[in-house]
């Protein structure tokens, strides 16, 4: 017989507890399937990095160190990606199909923190595809740039991209209905692909104004220009403290919006 | 003070002209497995989703083991199990995984999540399937999951909500036997269903709800002595011709009759019509075979039965349960 009990005898476990349960939840989750996840994670800024980086420098079409441009907002686009696609698809799937969640929302732990932590979990993912960019560009383009000296900067970045993402992901994911997927999936992804900087620095953008100031409402462009400032400070790239202000203020704004969606998707 | 109490509870939604809570006041005593009977969209699972803080309501109060569900909602959790209508398991993990981290979720130390995750899950005749991931289990091996997850941190109160839609015959007669198990440990539950059999079966007490308010609140026996007429007489009616409406008006002036329904509305095959009756239903056949052919019809079926809780619910509403 199970030992069900009658007289009750309420477990008070602390938020910390219950939080690192549910993240180990989804940690338990991702590194068993490690391989697919690499695969999700690598494949496309590796081909980014060798057309870009390394075919059209090879056929002539790019200048001499624009590999070395590029390779920065590409470790940027792909912190910011991975961890907005570890919560926003999952999220939505998770609400509308599965269910999955419901368990995690009757844990006992403010609603929020349940929200927060999958902004914590994407930024994790996070954390890890950017360091693995930095092989993968060393194997691709033959030589990556790197500071040493400006390391402490390269943290900062890799740690708000990666919590920017996850909030960006949580906004989305609790903003889309099920229905509304791949169309939401589709006008999103592809335009934050492309403003973020990651091709370009923000400075030489000075030819062309206006698309200059569409760049700034995307806050992968602080995290391209914040990496770019630590890996290559000589190059172009926007003031260091002007990149993390903005960005600071990207992720408090989407955690703002995306753990009241998720509240509001949460609790009727 | 009882376990659970809902007083003048009410949830209206946005863009919705009427409650789909609308004023549900019941309290669950400690062991009592307590039953809220109704049609889909009656209120129920609104109900169960206020108590177990996934729904916030309009108005009103709901209390599970002494503590308010809108006030302080992560110290009701910590007091509650909910096995939910559809599986909501995780299909990332097995059955056991699904059990241990929801045990973690609530606090309890690995050694223990292990020892009860075993137990239940021998206890569910899940052992032999339990490092299986959930994805690839039938509705009533899902079923059981959730239920032996929900009594992983052993709560106070068990909410199960439609517990059995769904499952074929034999794995609702086992939910069924799990039920009764808890109940004879003292577990407090409240189950919702639409099935008047599985109400009658399982709880002492049932509140039949309709349209987000509940009509009638006893124990099975109880309510179903408030239809009129004790018993009933069903009878399936050959009408050769004759008008239907005819029948209905003859047999109710039959002495002894207290009220005739239809059961079915089909328009071909046989009139049936259930007759309540005051007296012994037995005594009744003769009569109103009597009245049958003497009208015309011939008397094709019949069958002598005590009124269900569908009867008092058809009392109530004027409508039946599906």
């Amino acid at each position: 017989m199970a030992t069900v009990v009658a007289e009750p005898r309420v477990m008070h476990p602390s938020f910390l507890t219950v939080f690192v349960a549910i993240l180990r939840r989804d940690i338990t989750v991702t590194f068993r399937e490690f391989p697919a996840f690499l695969a999700q994670v690598i494949l496309q800024p590796l081909f980014m990095l060798f057309v870009f980086g390394r075919v059209l420098a090879d056929l002539g079409f790019t200048r001499a160190g624009y590999a070395a441009q590029l390779f920065p907002g590409i470790v940027a686009l792909t912190i910011a990606i991975t961890g907005l696609q570890a919560v926003a698809f999952p999220l939505v799937i998770e609400f509308s199909f599965t269910k999955e969640i419901e368990d995690r929302l009757l844990a006992p732990i403010p609603t929020a923190l349940v929200g927060l932590e999958k902004i914590v979990f994407a930024a994790i993912r996070s954390l890890i595809a950017g360091l693995v960019m930095f092989p993968v560009g060393f194997l691709v383009l033959g030589s990556i740039p790197f500071d040493l000296g400006r390391l402490w900067i390269l943290v900062a970045f890799f740690i708000l991209g990666s919590l920017a993402g996850g909030a960006m992901g949580l906004t989305l994911g609790t903003l889309t209905p099920f229905n509304r997927i791949n169309i939401m999936f589709a006008i999103v992804l592809t335009p934050i692909i492309f403003t973020g900087c990651t091709q370009y620095p923000w400075p030489s953008l000075s030819k062309l104004p206006w698309f200059q100031v569409v760049t700034l409402f995307n806050p992968i462009t602080y995290v391209s220009e914040g990496i770019r400032s630590a890996l290559l400070p000589r190059g172009p790239h926007m003031p260091t403290w002007i990149a993390a202000a903005l960005l600071i203020v990207a992720l408090v704004g989407f955690s703002y919006v995306g753990i009241t969606g998720f509240r509001r998707r949460a609790i009727d | 003070m009882a376990p659970v109490v809902v007083d003048e509870l009410v949830k209206r939604y946005p863009k919705r002209p009427v409650n789909a809570v609308d004023g549900v006041s019941f309290h669950v005593e400690r062991g009592e497995v307590f039953g809220l009977l109704g049609p889909n969209g009656a209120g129920k699972t609104t109900t169960v989703g206020v108590l177990t803080t996934r729904v916030r309501p309009t108005s009103g109060r709901g209390m599970v083991s002494g503590v308010d569900v809108v006030r302080d909602p992560v110290a009701a959790r910590r007091r509650i199990g909910v096995v939910p209508q559809r599986s909501n398991l995780d299909r990332a993990l097995s059955a056991r995984q699904n059990l241990l981290f929801h045990a973690a979720y609530h606090g309890i130390s690995a050694e223990m999540r292990r020892e009860r995750a075993a137990a239940l899950l021998a206890e569910f005749g899940l052992a032999d399937r339990a490092d299986d991931k959930v994805d690839f289990y039938s509705g009533g091996q899902s079923q059981r999951v959730m239920i032996a997850r929900a009594l992983m941190h052993e709560p106070d109160v068990l909410f199960l909500d439609e517990p059995t839609t769904g499952l074929d015959p034999q794995a609702r007669l086992f939910v069924w036997d799990r039920i009764r198990d808890l109940r004879g440990r003292g577990v407090t539950m409240i189950l919702t269903t639409h099935d008047m059999d599985e109400a009658t079966q399982l709880c002492r007490r049932v509140g039949i709800m309709d349209r987000g308010k509940i009509l009638a609140l006893d124990t099975p026996d109880a309510l179903t002595a408030t239809v009129p007429g004790k018993n009933t007489l069903e009878v399936g009616i050959h009408s050769d011709g004759v008008d239907r409406p005819t029948f209905i008006e003859l047999l109710a002036a039959v002495p002894g009759v207290e009220r005739v329904e239809p059961v079915s509305q089909a328009p071909s095959g046989p009139l049936r019509l259930r007759l309540y009756v005051a007296s012994d239903a037995p005594l009744m056949v003769a009569p109103v075979a009597r009245v049958v052919s003497d009208a015309g019809g011939t008397l094709q079926e019949l069958a002598i039965g005590k009124p269900s809780l569908e009867d008092v619910f058809i009392h109530l509403t004027g409508r039946a349960l599906r």
